[in-house]
């Protein structure tokens, strides 16, 4: 067997070697590094951001370009595999000399990439909603952290639909562990009983859910309204809202709200047995207003295909890229050092009507947004945070976490500073 | 249109609705399709609590237009136009909808998506619309009609639907539905006050498995009436044991369910691997293929989708078939005799084919519809319900073993495959030409992995990296059943979905996934030729 897996080993590595690398017309340019994986599994999300970049990228030439240069695309492919992130990150950064990286999907890839932009201070925004726990000086989160997904999504549960009881439900892996920890402690602080909380998880990708949605479905007929906060990761859903569907579980008996489903994973599902399940992000394709449907409408031109769908971490691409042009524009360089430290404070306008503001953690102030799944593959906003919320890196509901503050100002300069003791817990 | 129809019990709401008409609506046109008009106008507002009075409205006003629109909203299919604000019930075509008026119900042509405005409903309207329309099907002639409306009404019973119900009880003639009714009317007696309804109550549900009955029962237990605390408690007792009973049975049919999936996955590897010798690699992406065939024949005929599964099977079997011969005929013929070379190369095969799909059809996952037939589930009790398309996949796994079985064992074709995995050499004396049994026989478990792909559609989603879910598994099954067995991959399959289901309770999905792992590297050291030894290819 363990020849077999080293031949394995060696058919893919060979493999990977074919796969080409896109590099543009070279001159005398600022060039942007975009990190998504375009094979293996997580292509399925992740091609969509790399055009998304491309796009933003082309639209910013067209107003001519940033500080009298043309920008310029380094596009490579990290093909889902975790130390490729790393390695490829090194020959953006080393080889190619990017001035900025917009990338990575996966909590684990930023994990494997983080040492490597420290070690070489570049320079990356990273667009998908996490669990937190982090901060890297020479990061961006321009995705939800838990407060601002999480926290009030179940917020929304337990207030508007009175929920007693609730499962959590994730994929085994560090976003949904932390996430799920985070939330429980949160809703035994809000008083709900340990017996009242089910915590399920489930290997990637897995596919038969009789057992798991059998269980949901006794758990949830205890006579109190009962909820399933799904941290599941992308493949698995449509396994388990098919199974929801065919026992008979609807959306009125027990909703389901996930942090993981959006525009674009609804399109490859059979939409009917979700109707009425819920979502939290802090954007949806539905929201109503003029620079959405802006958009919405260079998307499709872009793409030349009017059902393609834009979604949420395509709208952190959006806000993390025009803050780095307008930081740039302020700083009057590309030098890392120096638009870090433009970056903070800097206000754009996001895709839902509101302003998203650059924190001195370096994440961002977002509206969470509830929505409804329609049988059309859309959401309909069902509550809404009445202003944005500031991203929070360490949590508040974490023993040894809720002292931390990150702030990449002066004087503090320091990514997990304890506010009791008053120092810098440093490098980790 | 005459429908003024004044039953005493609605009598409240219905005088609710007529104080809500303003001034204007004068005493002459039947008040109960005027009131239907302006509650249908209502809907079109904004905030969800307006509507949902729209709703209680729209219910009370008695009409007999009602049902229809309650269900169309229920389905997203009620909409207004924007132009005039007339509320239509909208159907789906080609190019947009065909819509009709609600008030006049006469046919206004049709509409693109951009001239209508969808009435949108959330979680809570859908919750009144149901019980609504259940409390307006309770007339229907069809008893099966009135038997799920009533099952509808459980935990959504108001005092209101009491009422209701308890008037329907009278004239009920049905059997079935009379004695649902009687257990829902129960449920509410068990929180009356009178101790003798209760105790009433509770003798009658001793037997009854409904989880609300259960719920009601535990209250109860704890009751200070020693007579009421003792009943609720015995009954209880039978209940949870019947319960228990029923919770083995449902993990057994999972567990088969489990098992039919890994047989459907593995049995065209038993073929190219079991019978042939070939470790074939890119299995999982002939599974894929099959797959997205469904998905193509789905694109080209979408009116008929509970059709075009049926006509998927002979194309995903002609199309993985086809595939497979190709990769015989170029790359496997070679390496014949080579497993780690067949290895190898079977693996850069899934991998081009994966790509090859992503560039076709996109990384994104695909939507393969479930027809009406597949949705849904067979209730045997409150207790037991077996899901349809799971039921549906076990029969069908059954037949394709059995067809597959009929074709190996009674068929030329079966016969020169025999002949030829057993001592290549000497079929090639008698005549049989090996080569070309060699390609027929992985197409034929090629086929077989395309087949498998229509179903495994119905059951997850459809995406270029599905195959890569199925392909341990199914090289599991097929090791863990004897190579070269067919008998042995479907018992071996079998039993691992139901082992694997009876762990998942206690060690959770991803300790029991190891446990079988485990479980078959010990089985192998101990019998290294799987349950059902046979001999293979002679070497």
């Amino acid at each position: 067997m363990k020849t077999k897996f080293m031949h394995m080993l060696g058919g893919v590595l060979f493999c990977l070697l074919l796969l080409p690398v896109q590099v543009y017309a070279k001159g005398d340019t600022i060039k942007i590094g975009v990190l998504h994986s375009l094979s293996g599994t997580m292509a399925i999300s992740e091609t969509t951001l790399k055009d998304t970049m491309l796009m933003l990228i082309e639209q910013q030439n067209k107003k001519g370009g940033l500080l009298g240069k043309k920008l310029e695309a380094v596009v490579v492919d990290p093909a889902s595999d975790w130390p490729l992130f790393a390695e490829k990150t090194r020959e953006l950064i080393a080889q190619e000399k990017v001035d900025a990286i917009f990338g990575c999907w996966t909590s684990v890839s930023r994990k494997s990439v983080l040492p490597v932009v420290e070690e070489l201070n570049g320079l990356l925004f990273y667009p998908v909603q996490y669990e937190g726990e982090e901060s890297s000086r020479n990061v961006f989160y321009t995705g939800a952290a838990p407060n601002q997904q999480a926290i009030p999504a179940v917020d929304y549960l337990m207030n508007e639909i009175e929920v007693k009881r609730w499962v959590l439900a994730g994929t085994d892996y560090v976003y949904p562990r932390t996430t799920n920890k985070i939330l429980k402690s949160y809703l035994i602080a809000k008083g709900v009983d340990e017996k009242d909380i089910m915590i399920n998880y489930t290997p990637f990708g897995h596919s038969d859910w009789q057992n798991i949605v059998a269980d949901i479905k006794k758990f949830g007929s205890a006579g109190k309204k009962t909820a399933v906060v799904s941290t599941i990761n992308g493949d698995a859903n449509v396994p388990f809202y098919k199974e929801l569907g065919n026992q008979g579980v609807s959306s009125e008996d027990i909703p389901v709200i996930a942090f993981s489903v959006g525009e674009e994973e609804l399109s490859g599902m059979d939409t009917k047995p979700l109707v009425g399940h819920l979502a939290a992000w802090n954007y949806f394709m539905s929201v109503e207003n003029k620079q959405n449907e802006e958009f919405i409408n260079t998307w499709h031109d872009f793409i030349k295909d009017k059902k393609r769908t834009t979604n949420d971490p395509m709208e952190a691409h959006v806000i993390g890229f025009n803050m780095w042009v307008k930081a740039v524009e302020k700083a009057g360089t590309t030098d890392v050092d120096k638009v870090i430290d433009a970056m903070v404070g800097i206000e754009v306008p996001n895709l839902t009507g509101g302003t998203a503001k650059m924190l001195k953690n370096h994440h961002l102030t977002k509206p969470v947004l509830i929505g409804e799944i329609q049988e059309d593959g859309q959401f309909e906003v069902v509550w809404q945070t009445d202003a944005e919320v500031p991203g929070d890196a360490w949590s508040d509901y974490l023993e040894g976490s809720k002292d931390l503050v990150s702030d990449w100002t002066a004087p503090i300069n320091c990514g997990n500073y304890n506010l009791k003791q008053k120092k810098c817990l440093a490098a980790k | 249109m005459l429908s003024f129809v004044t039953k005493n019990r609605f009598l409240p709401v219905w005088l609710l609705g007529l104080c809500l008409l303003p001034a204007l609506a004068s005493a002459t046109p039947p008040v109960g399709s005027d009131a239907f008009a302006q509650a249908v106008e209502r809907l079109q507002v904004k905030s969800y609590k307006e509507r949902e009075a729209a709703v209680a409205a729209l219910i009370s006003s008695q009409d007999e237009r009602v049902k229809p629109v309650l269900e169309a909203m229920l389905n997203a299919r009620l909409f207004y136009t924007k132009k005039d604000k007339i509320t239509v019930i909208g159907i789906k075509t080609k190019d947009g909808f065909s819509i009709t008026g609600v008030l006049d119900q006469k046919s206004l042509g049709n509409a693109s998506k951009s001239q209508l405005k969808k009435i949108k409903v959330n979680n809570k309207l859908r919750r009144i619309l149901r019980a609504g329309i259940a409390a307006l099907t309770l007339s229907d002639p069809a008893p099966e009609v009135r038997l799920s409306a009533v099952k509808q009404m459980y935990g959504k019973l108001g005092n209101a639907g009491i009422q209701i119900l308890t008037t329907h009880f009278e004239t009920e003639t049905d059997s079935k539905v009379r004695e649902e009714i009687q257990t829902l009317l129960h449920i509410h007696d068990l929180s009356s006050d009178d101790r003798n309804t209760v105790l009433k109550a509770v003798a009658a549900l001793s037997k009854s498995l409904h989880p609300e009955v259960r719920n009601k029962l535990e209250l109860l237990k704890d009751s200070t009436d020693q007579e009421i605390s003792a009943a609720s408690g015995d009954a209880l007792k039978h209940i949870q044991e019947q319960l228990a009973f029923y919770a083995k049975v449902k993990t057994a049919f999972f567990g088969l369910s489990l098992g039919s999936v890994l047989v459907l996955a593995a049995i065209g590897l038993a073929i190219t691997f079991g019978v042939m010798g070939v470790i074939n690699m890119a299995h999982g992406e002939l599974i894929m293929l099959g797959a997205y065939t469904t998905y193509v024949i789905q694109q080209l005929m979408p009116q008929y989708i509970g059709m075009s599964l049926l006509v998927a099977i002979p194309a995903a079997f002609l199309v993985s078939g086809a595939v497979g011969i190709l990769i015989e005929r170029l790359v496997i013929r070679h390496l014949y005799g080579r497993p780690l070379e067949t290895l190898l190369a079977t693996f850069g095969i899934s991998l081009i084919l994966q790509q090859t799909v992503r560039t076709i059809f996109s990384p994104l996952n695909r939507s393969v519809e479930t027809p009406q037939w597949m949705s849904g589930f067979l209730e045997i009790n409150p207790a037991l319900s077996l899901t349809y398309n799971r039921l549906y996949i076990i029969l069908f796994c059954l037949l394709v073993f059995a067809v597959l079985f009929l074709v190996i064992k009674k068929t030329s074709l079966g016969l020169s495959v025999r002949a030829v995995s057993q001592n290549r050499a000497m079929a090639r004396a008698m005549g049989i030409r090996a080569s070309r049994v060699d390609a027929l026989t992985f197409g034929l478990g090629s086929g077989i992995a395309g087949i498998a792909g229509v179903a495994l559609s119905q059951i997850t989603n459809v995406g270029p990296n599905m195959g890569q879910d199925y392909i341990i598994d199914s090289f599991m099954v097929v090791v863990f059943g004897g190579v070269g067995n067919l008998w042995g991959t479907l018992i071996g399959g079998f039993s691992l979905g139901i082992a694997n289901k009876f762990m998942e309770p206690w060690a959770g999905a991803v300790l029991a996934k190891i446990l079988v792992l485990v479980f078959i590297i010990l089985f192998i050291q101990k019998r290294p030729r799987g349950l059902f030894p046979q001999k293979g290819r002679v070497n």
